[in-house]
């Protein structure tokens, strides 16, 4: 089912890193998508008045997206078996350049009999974890 | 405060979701995803699916369909302009496949203070037409309270 060859594997092994430009359009595009229509992923104005430091992104965007660097790795979306993560810092969208968030994934354990692999993701944006405990099992 | 008597709640599912292919692809894109399994028939065919499925976070679509009645709930006493997500977390027994008919069980799990802060776990059994488990949706909101 798919390519990767569990034995080969080592826990801390990085599987993968990869840069997503979150922008106002990616903002306005999730809320369709999932019909999230919070106005402080969107509106200036709402995001200050609530006291937020500017318009921030849907922590469940930053959580599906984070996540495509397991499925990358593996291939298939369906072998994502179990996927948790702790939303501990907000990721802020400037209105020109977006966020930046940096995705590393490494193999965090290796369950042979079962054939699952526990990959933790690191989510980075401005050199702050925005995600905690972001763990994703694979089925190999 | 959320009310701390509506833990153990349960509300009555949802009714059903009609997961559609373009609604797949369109989340997809939404959340970055260039996976095959998401976007193209063939390939989601190929590897013995009966069309695209859907992201893993995607049954956080379903899952708003039960947390709106909680929010509405009166008893609870929710109120969504303090709310923050604390946590989440998806557990696939298959994953979701367009063409799926699904409908969401919500019940509160828990409901704990952590000072003026409430913290209320939800936990959200997405079912097929057959009865059968989907996904288990774990979600942890944290209302603020007056400081």
């Amino acid at each position: 089912m798919n390519h990767i060859n569990i034995a080969s594997l080592e826990v801390g092994q990085v599987i993968g890193n990869t840069e997503f430009l979150l922008t106002r359009d990616s903002l306005v595009r999730y809320a369709g998508a999932s019909g999230d229509f919070n106005q402080i992923h969107y509106r200036d104005d709402v995001a200050a008045a609530v006291g937020l430091p500017g318009v921030l992104a849907h922590g469940m965007l930053t959580m599906g997206a984070a996540v495509q660097v397991a499925v990358d790795w593996v291939g298939n979306s369906g072998a994502i078996v179990d996927y948790q993560v702790r939303f501990t810092k907000p990721v802020i969208v400037d209105p020109v350049n977006g966020a930046v968030l940096v995705v590393t994934g490494k193999v965090g354990e290796i369950d042979a009999e079962n054939k699952i692999v526990r990959i933790d993701l690191e989510a980075v944006f401005e050199d702050t974890k925005v995600l905690g405990k972001a763990q994703a099992r694979v089925q190999l | 405060m959320v009310n701390p008597n509506v833990q153990g709640k349960k509300y009555p599912a949802t009714d059903p979701y009609l997961v559609g292919r373009e609604k797949i692809r369109e989340f997809a894109h939404a959340v970055k995803s260039t996976n095959a399994m998401n976007l193209d028939v063939f390939a989601a065919q190929a590897a013995g699916y009966t069309d695209v499925i859907a992201p893993p976070t995607f049954a956080v679509v379903i899952q708003e369909r039960s947390l709106a009645t909680v929010l509405a709930d009166p008893e609870a006493e929710i109120d969504f302009s303090r709310v923050v997500h604390g946590d989440q977390r998806f557990i696939h027994a298959r994953p979701i496949v367009a063409g799926d008919e699904l409908v969401s069980e919500l019940e509160v799990a828990s409901v704990k203070s952590l000072g003026a802060h409430s913290m209320v776990t939800f936990e959200t059994k997405i079912y097929d037409v057959s009865k059968e488990l989907v996904c288990t949706v774990i979600s942890t909101l944290v209302v603020r309270g007056d400081e």
